[in-house]
């Protein structure tokens, strides 16, 4: 297990501190929002991040990647969660990179992989039909037919699903709702007849859209891993996402405690600093440890990921993570709010994107009740 | 192999035909922070075995009396203990608190006279820091140091000392010069507990037990080649200390901070579980897990401070993060343990109540110290504040 970064892992943090901070200040998003941007992201900007070989951060050398880990993709999605940067990088990358490399042939493996190291082809995972996580409810279903499967079933909150070109959409083609059996993946083209997609206006002003799916076909060829066992592969793909979707809120949450720091430092009320005053500078000291103990869990999983530990330690890892991260990044930012007082209140201020973010997150890919209770599941109590 | 699997290989093959079994059995009390003259039978072998290995104190320089280990081996050392559910030999401040202040801090003199001392179990330690009037305000202490030549005459009190019933000798913070600012006029004292101007004075706890004294001094003398440190520079020393005692504190290996051989997970599952250990109640089984995930990274934290320390980096205020969040964790998990108890959870003695459950009560009011000793969990939190954080005094 590596606790600490290593010299090269160091160094793409600071260049990817250095890229997030000058292309994609958090402005940027502020820009994409006031624009009500089609896309949600700036194609010009994830052009360079793709040019700085950041598409094939954990992709095999065999395939055209780096294969440089996820304690080094971590980094970079810490430091995008610094500026809020808007990217496509964990949805393609994540969400479908694992879903190929876990569950993918090795036909399905060399062809598309290469392409998101390219950042050719976006990717979008559509798995939820609710407001909240649950990955074993899923109805929407996938019908045997000749030529290969007939999916039909409404998909909700879709991460970037409205700008992704292949969806990797989780099926029912057995048992009941609520059951881990009868789930498959399949690979979905967006251009397929049968699929209207609706864009979602979050309050954190990133992607996500409805999209239903009704009859669509798919050969069987675009199956991705085996039929009717999805769920210990999707389990699999949902704790690396898991994991480094708290890495890119680990960052958010270090730069909100960081603004409001800063800010308390240098408003003058009573004709002193308010960082002068003990009740902030306690509950300042009380965020500044969890945030430090969340670093520690972070970087725990995400080693835990390149030492290929086992479903049921990744999960826990996850689950933690996930958990710990919402609530310490729900404090922080609500905290941040309060600290800067009325001016946290208005748009012209960032801070209150960085609230907003933190709720949205919260609720992504399981919310801190349904970690707890995964947790519980997982240690076996 | 590898030299890490040829050290380990040795280690078990040492341990194996040095370790007495029958401290390796859970039920056998011991107390590691006995020193050898408190000590008999097999954990007197122990220790004398262990000691003349080095490896009471692993990583110290052997001319010390220490192992001379590596961090990694170490490590494998410790996995090894555990391996065979061995005690550690020996536990206390000697090799906590002031050996590792003095291996930094000290003389050459200083560290070959008490060092080897401390590593043999020979000598044990007491911490004379808190006063009556000197609590969380440390740097107030009042008791006295006077310059007579070739030593220091003191005079004074110190209170809450930890087993000052049985301590050879104690460090203790002293006022050299009242006439500067407070921080200014402290020096930091080595002196036996055996002179004559030493009295102690047993303080019975809210637990019922008597684990702290207060500690008097009438005309008690320190060698001046005792002073630690330079005149009036004991205040830099003795919070030198205190981060050695806050890791310590956090990490568990003075054997405080942690309840040893006490599970929550277990006690919830045998009082509040069902036969296959699952936990009904969904409020209780929420915060059994809440404290697993809180246990979790505060281990995840430790193993980061130490992966840190082996890239040279220095502990420094991270302590206060360590020791504040460890004494919260530990007293949160005391209460949620009574809790689970019912009323069986709040016996004072007697044979109505089983040991475990006289245990955990103890354990729960004996815990309530540690957010207030080794610095308050108040006082933790303005050190994270103005140390780390930087905000304005």
């Amino acid at each position: 297990m590596a606790l600490t970064l290593n010299e090269e892992q160091q160094l793409l943090s600071d260049s990817a501190k250095d890229f997030f901070s000058k292309s994609m200040p958090v402005s940027l998003l502020r820009e994409l929002r006031d624009n009500d941007n089609e896309l949600g992201y700036s194609e010009s900007h994830w052009k360079e991040m793709i040019e700085l070989g950041w598409g094939g951060i954990v992709v095999p050398e065999a395939f055209g990647g780096l294969d440089f880990g996820y304690q080094g993709l971590g980094v970079v999605l810490e430091e995008a969660g610094r500026t809020l940067a808007a990217s496509p990088l964990f949805t393609t990358c994540v969400l479908g990179g694992a879903s190929l490399a876990l569950a993918g042939s090795e036909q399905q493996k060399s062809e598309l992989l290469p392409l998101i190291v390219s950042g050719e082809l976006l990717f979008a995972l559509a798995i939820e039909e609710s407001a909240t996580h649950g990955p074993k409810r899923t109805k929407t279903s996938a019908i045997k037919i000749d030529k290969g499967y007939r999916i039909t079933g409404d998909k909700t909150f879709v991460l970037d699903g409205h700008i992704a070109n292949k969806l990797v959409v989780v099926t029912r083609t057995s048992g009941e709702a609520g059951s881990e059996e009868g789930l498959t993946l399949f690979l979905v083209d967006r251009d397929s007849s049968g699929i209207e997609i609706t864009q979602r206006k979050m309050v954190d002003s990133r992607n996500a859209s409805d999209i239903s799916f009704r009859d669509v076909e798919v050969s069987s060829s675009e199956m991705l891993g085996t039929l009717d066992q999805g769920y210990s592969v999707l389990d699999n793909v949902l704790s690396i996402a898991q994991i480094c979707y708290a890495s890119e809120m680990l960052g958010s949450m270090q730069e909100a405690f960081e603004r409001t720091v800063e800010y308390i430092k240098t408003r003058v009320q009573f004709d002193v600093p308010l960082g002068s005053f003990q009740v902030l500078q306690h509950r300042a000291a009380k965020m500044y440890v969890e945030i430090d103990l969340c670093k520690s869990i972070v970087i725990a999983a995400l080693s835990a990921l390149d030492d290929d530990a086992n479903a049921n330690e990744l999960g826990q890892h996850a689950s933690l993570v996930k958990a710990k991260v919402t609530e310490t990044f729900n404090l922080v930012s609500s905290e941040a709010i309060q600290m800067h007082g009325g001016i946290g209140m208005t748009d012209e201020e960032e801070i209150g994107f960085f609230l907003k973010r933190a709720r949205v997150a919260e609720h992504t890919l399981g919310d801190i009740r349904y970690h707890q209770n995964r947790y519980g599941d997982l240690i076996g109590i | 192999m590898d030299k890490k699997e040829e050290f380990r290989k040795d280690v078990r093959a040492w341990l194996g035909d040095n370790c007495p079994p029958s401290l390796c059995d859970k039920g056998v009390e011991f107390s590691a922070g006995l020193s050898l003259k408190h000590r008999n039978g097999d954990s007197k072998i122990w220790l004398e075995r262990m000691a003349a290995k080095g490896w009471t104190a692993p990583t110290w320089p052997t001319q010390y009396g220490g192992g001379g280990l590596s961090f990694a081996e170490n490590a494998i050392l410790l996995k090894e203990l555990r391996r065979i559910n061995a005690p550690i030999p020996l536990a206390g401040m000697g090799l906590v608190m002031i050996g590792p202040t003095l291996l930094e801090l000290g003389t050459e003199e200083q560290k070959q006279c008490h060092l080897p001392k401390i590593t043999s179990g020979e000598v044990s330690w007491c911490q004379g820091y808190s006063e009556p009037n000197a609590g969380s305000d440390l740097a107030n202490l009042q008791t006295k140091a006077e310059d007579k030549g070739d030593h220091f005459l003191i005079n004074g009190s110190k209170i809450w000392t930890s087993g000052a019933m049985h301590a050879d000798w104690m460090f203790c913070l002293v006022r050299t010069d009242f006439n500067v600012q407070k921080q200014k006029g402290i020096s930091f004292v080595l002196f036996p507990m055996t002179d004559p101007g030493v009295t102690r004075k047993p303080i019975k706890l809210i637990s019922g037990d008597s684990l702290f004294c207060q500690v008097f001094f009438d005309d008690v003398k320190a060698k001046k080649e005792d002073l630690v440190g330079k005149l009036n520079q004991g205040w830099t020393v003795g919070k030198r200390l205190l981060e050695f005692e806050r890791s310590s504190i956090g990490s568990g290996s003075i054997g405080i901070g942690s309840s040893v051989g006490v599970n929550l997970v277990d006690i919830a599952q045998r009082y509040r579980g069902d036969d296959e250990g699952k936990i009904e109640d969904p409020l209780l089984r929420n915060q059994v897990v809440q404290h697993e995930m809180n246990s979790r990274s505060f281990n995840a934290s430790t193993q980061r401070l130490m992966a840190e320390l082996k890239t040279g980096k220095t502990p420094g205020f991270a302590t206060s993060v360590m020791k504040y969040y460890s004494s919260e964790m530990t007293q949160k998990k005391s209460e949620m343990m009574v809790s689970i108890l019912g009323q069986n959870g709040l016996g004072r003695e007697g044979d109505e109540f089983n040991t475990q459950e006289l245990a955990i009560t103890k354990r729960w009011l004996f815990d309530k110290a540690f957010t207030i000793a080794g610095g308050s969990s108040e006082v933790q939190l303005n050190i994270i504040a103005k140390r780390i954080l930087d905000l304005p005094v």
